[in-house]
């Protein structure tokens, strides 16, 4: 990070969203505000907006390390097929070697919840009410009252939005950005924040490509013109296909 | 919208460096490159401030713009968005400002 001006490290595993090091500052760090009165006491804060949320998120994290526990934070624009996929691989992997669990976050509503629990999986919902994305504080919650077991994987499904989520950093080890061929290929490059802070990119609904105008490779191309080192997985989370490859990648988050 | 959140944040650490002191202009930077919105940070801190010590303080905005660093042709550049692409064709870029999100300071009494 950068001692200055607080800007953090690149995309990447473990990273916050942020850019790469080290840096010239071309902007002023002495400027301090002189207030158009002119009257009263200037105090220096230089801190970071979100250092609150980040300091959580670390502590997430350190908890999460302590019990061996890899979490997952996937994220789309509504109805991209967040919850669809996780049903699938809660009843896929559940019975393997490694445990699974889940957190769901919606605005409202505990159905998601409903869905995991129906497909055999253990799951805590979390509802944002007005907002529009999960924060590391409903995270600590959550995975206090889920209390997964020692080794297992904690799958989070974020409120479906493609712009905030990208901004708050949960403790997870990998975000998982999920992209349907019925959105449009230039999303990428329209939530390009979103894509920026990624590791790995799922491109879902495969099945549906015969009766769309969706250029899976140009879609890929905008994504990695943010982002060049981003993973890519393409599947159908309701015909399973391409879904070994995603349980592979699941695998290498030990 | 995540500017409530971000606002809320500021708010928050602006209301404890105060300590009872009326807060009357916050500095903020928020660099170009990020998801976050000026008007709506202006619009929630309005909102935000409501009640607090920070009650009608100003909020000035400082917005460093988007530049980057070619490790290719070492040489730096203005990056108006994300596209992470030096003139020189290469891709091998370190963005070095417009990402900022920061507090930088604020007048009271
Ligand atoms: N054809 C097809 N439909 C899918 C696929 N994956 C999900 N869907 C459908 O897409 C719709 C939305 O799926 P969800 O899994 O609820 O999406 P979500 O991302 O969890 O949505 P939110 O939680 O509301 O943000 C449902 O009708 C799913 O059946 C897929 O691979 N192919
Ligand atoms: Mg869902
Ligand atoms: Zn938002
Ligand atoms: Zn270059």
């Amino acid at each position: 990070m950068c001692g200055t001006c607080g800007c953090h490290g690149g995309p990447g595993e473990g990273g916050g969203p942020g850019l790469a090091v080290p840096h010239a500052h071309p902007h002023d760090h002495d400027q301090v505000g002189e207030s158009p009165s002119g009257a009263g006491e200037t105090i220096t804060l230089e801190q970071r907006v979100l250092g609150k949320n980040e300091e959580l998120a670390d502590r997430n994290r350190a908890w999460l390390a302590r019990r061996s526990v890899v979490a997952v934070n996937l994220m789309s624009s509504p109805g991209a097929g967040k919850t669809t996929l996780l049903e699938r691989t809660v009843r896929d992997l559940t019975g393997r070697d490694r445990p699974v669990a889940v957190i769901e976050g919606d605005q409202e509503t505990a159905l998601d919840a409903e869905r995991i629990r129906r497909a055999g999986g253990s799951v805590v919902q979390v509802n944002t009410g007005a907002g529009c994305h999960l924060d590391a504080e409903m995270v600590e919650g959550a995975l206090t009252a889920l209390d997964p077991d020692t080794g297992s994987l904690v799958l989070v499904e974020n409120v479906g939005n493609l712009v905030c989520p990208a901004l708050f950093d949960l403790g997870e080890r990998s975000r998982v950005v999920i992209i349907s061929v019925t959105e449009g290929t230039d999303k990428p490059l329209k939530y390009p924040y979103m894509f920026a802070v990624a590791d790995l990119v799922i491109i879902n609904k495969v099945d549906l490509l015969p009766y769309v105008d969706f250029d899976p490779d140009q879609c890929v191309a905008y994504a990695r013109s943010v982002n060049p080192g981003l993973r890519v997985l393409t599947l159908s989370a309701t015909t399973g296909e391409g879904l070994d490859a995603w349980y592979e990648w699941l695998e290498g988050r030990a | 919208m995540h500017e409530l959140s971000i606002t809320q944040s500021i708010v928050d650490a602006v209301c404890e460096q105060a300590a009872g002191r009326p807060v009357r202009t916050v500095l903020v930077r928020v660099g170009i490159l990020t998801a976050v919105v000026p008007d709506s940070l202006r619009f929630c801190f309005d909102l935000t401030t409501a009640g607090t010590v920070a009650e009608g303080a100003q909020l000035e905005i400082d917005q460093p713009p988007g530049t980057a660093h070619c490790r290719a042709c070492e040489k730096d550049f203005a990056l108006p968005d994300l596209v992470l692409l030096c003139p020189c064709g290469s891709a091998d870029v370190a963005v070095t400002s417009g990402q900022e999100l920061q507090i930088v300071s604020m007048r009271v009494g």
